[in-house]
């Protein structure tokens, strides 16, 4: 180990002793029962270890149920990405006593609790809601804003722009000015300039921020349960609801280990594509 | 900012707050209704004041948020430094993505059989702990963006200027990437004033350990009255005021961020 | 905020903290849903016995049984939850015994609310609340008033999309499973898959399942009909008298909410005292006042204000008809396949 090295794993050590203690050790406890059966009354009966769990969740219809929520979360992941990249970097282009106050004014909404601000998209999107009476006074609507996958998406969106808004607010930070003025100089269009120098360099952050908005998506039970109207189910939904409805925690272990399993081969996909753009800039 | 950037910011500023102009509306509902209007009232303003578990639920979510983002902070902005100094390793990528992505009700379980284990007692020392490791995950890869191809030169300058790590940590690197920082503890404090499930399961019993998502959503079987949208609304007003006021006070001083 | 001021505020607050902790020596935890009780109920009852109440909230059944799953109870004297869950815990040998002795107020509960069959003869459980579940409608709206769960399952175009269903599990099955005749604990596959095509076909005509806003979704005129539990039709009525309960000729399951002891109880003689001052006629007739949900307690429901019942016609069902619907009971190892057949109608388009 060299000099270097060793200093990072003083720099890393205690944020990785806590995940350590916190959440690989615990969560070792819970994903060992995957190899057990639900008690007759919940609980676990210890008396037999036994595949059946992780055969179950072959079934058809989890992965289904998987699908849709990977749909439904790359959905919400684009949008997101769509409004909160431009307001980052205009956060960014602001002067900058003002940045950290526009940061703020963009994370405050959400200190409020989930579910409220969940009741009052509610009130803007029912039938007879504000949004479709807007509508109607130019002539248009009722649409279907409510209860459906549409509104989900929007939920999503809405609760998680604000982490893509700073995740990318991050990254930008590391843009030196004066790369898009040398490329400006250079007779490059202002597109170009975007396309060619700020995007590649923001990737990180872009990446960071899509990640924050897929994940949360992916674990969400409120969005689909309210406004959803519960009619489609995230894989938040079926891992809750087996530990605690079905109180199956075998099975949910197995669900919630073979979750993690496809998000972790998905986010490597995701690094590597990064680090290829990346790669190109430098 | 060209006036495109304002036209967006407007946009997005608007579409952020709308449903919080709803709710503000609603704290005046007279009808005990979660969504539908009986009309003007401030009777819940009243109803709040006189609600000492509420308030006391706010002030426990308070306390969980901002210790736990202190703590998550400091270890994530360290772990950011060391992970993009070092050589890239699959394993230690997966440990700092796995606390993102694993079902809330699994870490929530996990931890309260593990605590039951170690007979450590519960209280709101244990959802801060709790806590902390969601947002440490958060908090790294926030920073992580900013320092991805960060010019480590210049902390070698600083070194062979003589200057100690913990000065060169202090005035070179940390100037640079506090932005990025202020953006990371935003974002986890966030998170964590808003948590519930983790939350429930690790507090301890009783009203000293309850955080107002858990007094909010206990409410639910019997209604969640417009108390709740009183209270949020009190709470973006004094964090208006005090931007405001910050805004004020910063005026004609170097810009610090 | 002064600086000065925020720092004292802490201080009290962490003294606060301390003075709970220390004041160990007679104290009682209960966790109920917020709101359940009288608010007043703390100071009522250290007056009446001396010992402190501390209540903690809980939002669901499912909550609070995963906790006191997970940590053997710990922490909790008395817990309010509803019936088969109460039963499960028990099963799991997480609950007390009930002392009848020590609860004198038993009393004053119905006869029939002694023989529940999730536990007759109250040996772990007391009831606190009873009624049923059926549809909830706005007589103003709807053409032709329902009767029957087809109205709900199959609804006619003028109500179509202007329906919920309960989102809970197993209130999800049982019009299903009533509809076609059988009983709501059912796990024998035939009947699953038969209510599960019925419930998939039933989905597309759904405006949302809801469990927690469809009595506003009334008021408000989202919904014309929904399926709902008694009380909380009662909620929308309060608002609207326009809007009626019916429970559909098919019949209804018997919901009863109960009050347990945990076995892990630092305090069983306060659990038994606190137990006793709940079923008191006061505090029952309070919960029936706020709550309108009804009461297997006698002396309550014989001390409210008659003008309820007309009010809240449901409020007058006789404990003896409420006792003609099955209750639902834990499904056991039978779990497996309901909860399989649940995500199916969740995963259907």
């Amino acid at each position: 180990m060299t000099e270097a090295d060793r200093k990072s794993y003083l720099l890393m050590a205690p944020g990785l002793l806590w995940l350590v203690c916190l959440m690989v050790v615990p969560c070792l406890l819970i994903f060992g029962l995957m190899f057990f059966e639900r008690g007759t009354y919940g609980g676990i009966d210890w008396s037999i270890v036994t595949f059946e769990n992780v055969a179950r969740a072959f079934d058809p219809l989890y992965a289904t149920i998987l699908w849709d929520s990977l749909r439904i979360a790359s959905l919400a992941t684009i949008m997101a990405l769509l409004i909160g990249y431009p307001a980052a970097y205009a956060i960014s282009k602001a002067p900058e006593k003002a940045q950290t106050a526009l940061l703020f004014l963009a994370i405050l909404p959400f200190w409020t609790n989930y579910l409220i601000r969940t009741y009052a998209w509610i009130v803007l999107l029912n039938p007879a809601g504000l949004v479709n009476t807007a509508l109607a006074s130019v002539g248009l609507g009722p649409w279907p804003l409510l209860y459906n996958e549409f509104a989900v998406v929007l939920g999503l969106t809405y609760n998680y722009t604000p982490f893509v808004i700073l995740a990318i607010f991050a990254a930008l930070q590391r843009l030196d000015p004066s790369y898009a003025e040398a490329s400006r100089d250079l007779g490059a269009t202002a597109m170009t300039t975007f396309w060619r120098i700020t995007l590649p360099l923001t990737a990180p952050g872009v990446a960071a921020g899509a990640v924050f908005v897929f994940v949360l998506s992916i674990g969400n039970f409120i969005t689909p349960d309210l406004l959803g109207g519960g009619k489609l189910q995230m894989a938040g939904n079926l891992i809750y609801d087996q530990f605690l409805t079905a109180r199956d925690w075998p099975f949910g272990a197995t669900l919630s280990a073979i979750l993690i399993g496809v998000m972790l081969v998905l986010l490597f996909i995701q690094a590597l594509f990064s680090r290829r753009a990346l790669g190109e800039q430098s | 900012m060209s006036r495109w950037h304002r036209v967006h910011l407007v946009l997005t500023y608007a579409f952020l707050y709308l449903p919080i102009l709803v709710l503000m509306i609603l704290s005046f509902n007279k009808a005990g209704l979660p969504t539908a209007w009986g009309g003007f009232s401030v009777e819940w303003y009243g109803k709040l004041f006189a609600n000492p578990k509420i308030q006391q639920a706010a002030f426990n979510s308070g306390v969980v948020a901002l210790v736990s983002t202190v703590i998550a902070t400091a270890l994530g902005t360290l772990l950011a430094l060391g992970v993009e100094r070092s050589r890239p390793s699959a394993a230690r990528e997966a440990l700092l993505f796995t606390p993102m992505i694993i079902p809330d009700i699994v870490l929530a379980i996990a931890l309260l059989s593990f605590f039951r284990l170690l007979k450590f007692s519960l209280g709101l020392h244990s959802i801060i702990m709790a806590h902390v490791v969601f947002n440490i995950a958060f908090v790294t890869a926030v920073v992580r963006a900013r320092l991805k191809g960060f010019d480590w030169a210049l902390t070698e300058v600083s070194r062979d200027l003589g200057a100690g790590p913990v000065a060169t940590f202090w005035h070179i690197t940390l100037p640079l990437i506090l932005p990025s920082v202020i953006a990371a503890a935003l974002l986890a404090f966030t998170l964590s004033v808003d948590e519930f499930i983790i939350a429930y399961f690790t507090a301890g019993a009783g009203q000293s350990s309850t955080t107002l998502p858990m007094q909010i959503y206990s409410m639910i079987r019997f209604g969640v009255t417009p108390e709740i949208n009183a209270m949020a609304t009190i709470i973006m007003g004094v964090a208006f005021v005090a931007l405001f006021a910050a805004q004020r006070l910063n005026k004609g001083q170097v810009p610090g961020m | 905020m002064r600086i000065s001021s925020l720092v004292r505020g802490i201080a009290a607050a962490a003294m606060l903290a301390v003075s709970a902790t220390a004041a160990l020596a007679d104290k009682i935890v209960v966790s109920n849903w917020d709101g359940y009780m009288p608010k007043d109920i703390a100071e009522k009852f250290k007056a009446a016995t001396g010992i402190d109440l501390e209540v903690s909230v809980h939002a669901t059944n499912e909550e609070i049984m995963g906790k006191v799953t997970a940590s053997g109870g710990e922490g909790y004297d008395v817990l309010f939850v509803s019936s088969p869950f109460a039963e499960a815990l028990n099963k799991m040998g997480l609950l007390a015994p009930v002392d009848p002795t020590k609860i004198p107020n038993l009393k004053n509960l119905y006869p029939e609310a002694t023989q529940l069959k999730h536990d007759p003869g109250n040996a772990f459980s007391v009831p606190y609340t009873w009624g049923t579940t059926g549809l909830c409608y706005r007589s103003d709206v709807v053409k032709e008033a329902p009767d029957s769960w087809a109205d709900l399952l199959t609804p006619a175009e003028d109500v179509k999309g202007k329906t919920t269903m309960l989102a809970t599990d197993r209130w999800l099955m049982a019009p299903a499973f009533l509809l076609a005749g059988k009983s709501v604990n059912s796990t024998d596959q035939a009947d699953l898959d038969a209510a599960r095509d019925q419930l998939v076909a039933t989905k597309k005509t759904l405006l949302a399942y809801d469990d927690t806003t469809f009595y506003s979704k009334l008021v408000s005129g989202e919904a014309s009909l929904v399926e709902a539990w008694d009380g909380w039709c009662n909620y929308g009525i309060a608002e609207k008298p326009e809007i009626k309960y019916v429970i559909p000729k098919e019949g209804s399951d018997l919901w009863v909410d109960t009050m347990v002891i945990t076995k892990a109880a630092k305090n069983p003689e306060g659990a038994a005292k606190f137990i006793d001052f709940i079923m008191s006629a006061d505090n029952g007739k309070w919960m029936v006042e706020n709550i309108m949900y009804k009461s297997p307690n006698k002396a309550a429901m014989e001390a409210i204000d008659p003008a309820m019942l007309t009010q809240y016609p449901n409020m007058a069902i006789a404990p003896a008809d409420l006792l003609k619907f099955e209750q639902l009971r834990d499904l056991g190892d039978g779990m497996k396949a309901f909860s399989k057949t649940v995500s199916e109608i969740m995963a259907a388009k």
